[in-house]
């Protein structure tokens, strides 16, 4: 099997979300996730920015203003929607009562940490936002990214280099090469695409 | 008690230099223009900003910094595609900015609305927004040190109010309104339309008046698509 593409990506991990299950998907890439729940997986999004129950992206006479994602997109309502204010709103995630997360990351290390909110860079402007309270608080945390940067430098690393936004809260790592099960024992390669697990290895050092 | 305002400015009045001012919204989705507006005219200088970003396109909060009121803001996500006011202020050290985790931007201010003194959060903690900050292991998990955020004023958006003061607000316009109403010396609300007592269901009110010190009735308040935005 080949490389995946990002679409193959959110698929796997869509598919890898239990029923039922209440979720918060990190702004960008992430948000793809949503295009491959099936619509019978009861899955419940959570928008941290007061809403869960959110629906696809709203068109035309569907956009509201007061009524968009992380991302400050135009979004629907599902049945059963509810609403609430930023406390609660993140009183379910640092109270651990989401399910899954699903972040990107700029690294991720062996033991679960991430880095994903600040390049360090001397220029650059820090932006947290909810990054930080998500990945200490949703019960599974899922990063999702390529694995490595166009540099060709691997993302998933010994120990993260760029500044963090969590320690030991990933748990699996979904990337075009392969899948990652992290944690206080290490890496574990749940599967490969487009490379034998011997290269794989070799290239993160594993 | 609360008083009803017949303008914009008159809900800001009395906001003095120095002031901390919460301003309520994420994005533009619940952020009170006109209020804002009425603030940046009364010329108040050497404001402390807190709100969830900083500014969008050229309006509201964004107009407010480039009039170059603001000394110093606290918020969660500065850094958007149409955050180009915040940007330039940024980059030539024109103002002073403290990055928060957004759910300690909203603990913090419940924090100061409830009485609390400090709290004990997991969030950050091992990352460079710890740094400095007291620690602590509670039942085996580590924990820092966070204090409320006071505000002189709170400037908040809601969708109704009746004359007490109670307040329901729509949808995810309602983010950090309701928190930030209880965290202030002075909390402004700006509505769309003001109603006798009695008016709205009394299960459905999120924000009780004693939390509310003035309102205002803006009946078409701007709408502001995000200028820039690219999806």
């Amino acid at each position: 099997m080949s490389r995946l593409d990002r679409a193959e990506i959110a698929r796997m991990v869509a598919a890898d979300i239990p029923s039922g299950s209440y979720v918060n998907l990190g702004i960008g890439q992430p948000t793809l996730v949503a295009d491959y729940l099936a619509p019978d997986s009861g899955v419940i999004l959570h928008t941290e920015n007061g809403m869960l129950g959110m629906g696809r992206a709203a068109t035309g006479s569907e956009v509201d203003p007061d009524l968009i994602n992380a991302g400050k997109v135009p979004v629907t309502e599902t049945p059963g929607t509810s609403y609430f204010h930023h406390a609660d709103s993140f009183a379910m995630m640092r109270g651990g009562h989401l399910d899954v997360c699903v972040l990107g990351a700029f690294q991720v290390s062996f033991t679960g940490d991430l880095a994903n909110w600040h390049t360090g860079e001397a220029d650059a402007i820090p932006a947290v936002g909810g990054a930080m309270d998500l990945a200490i608080g949703a019960k599974q945390v899922f990063v999702m990214m390529t694995l490595f940067t166009s540099a060709g430098a691997p993302k998933l690393v010994p120990e993260c280099t760029y500044p963090l936004t969590g320690l030991s809260c990933v748990s699996r790592v979904y990337t075009d090469y392969g899948v990652f099960l992290v944690g206080q024992d290490g890496v574990e390669i749940r599967e490969t695409y487009g490379i034998e697990e011997p290269d794989l290895r070799d290239k993160l050092g594993l | 008690m609360t008083t009803l305002c017949e303008t914009e400015d008159e809900a800001v009045a009395g906001i003095g230099d120095g002031a901390t001012v919460l301003i309520g919204g994420f994005g533009t989705a619940g952020q009170p223009m006109e209020l804002i507006d009425a603030l940046r005219r009364g010329g108040a200088t050497d404001l402390t900003v807190v709100s969830n970003n900083a500014g969008n396109g050229s309006h509201g909060l964004a107009a407010l910094l480039k009039a170059g009121q603001v000394r110093r803001i606290i918020c969660s996500f500065p850094r958007q595609k149409d955050s180009f006011v915040f940007d330039e202020l940024f980059r030539t050290n024109q103002i002073e900015l403290e990055v928060v985790p957004q759910g300690n931007l909203a603990e913090r201010l419940r924090a100061a609305g409830a009485g609390i003194g400090a709290f004990y959060c997991p969030t950050g903690v091992g990352t460079p927004l710890a740094d400095g900050k007291e620690t602590r292991t509670i039942n085996g998990r580590d924990y820092v040190l966070e204090y409320p955020i006071h505000g002189d004023v709170a400037l908040i958006k809601a969708h109704q109010a009746d004359t007490m003061g109670n307040l329901v607000y729509r949808k995810t316009a309602r983010n950090f309104g309701p928190v930030m109403a209880t965290a202030a010396a002075l909390t402004v609300a700006q509505v769309l339309t003001v109603t006798e007592p009695g008016s709205l269901d009394p299960e459905a009110v999120v924000t009780p008046g004693i939390f509310v010190d003035r309102i205002v009735a803006v009946s078409s308040p701007a709408v502001l698509a995000e200028e820039g935005a690219a999806g």
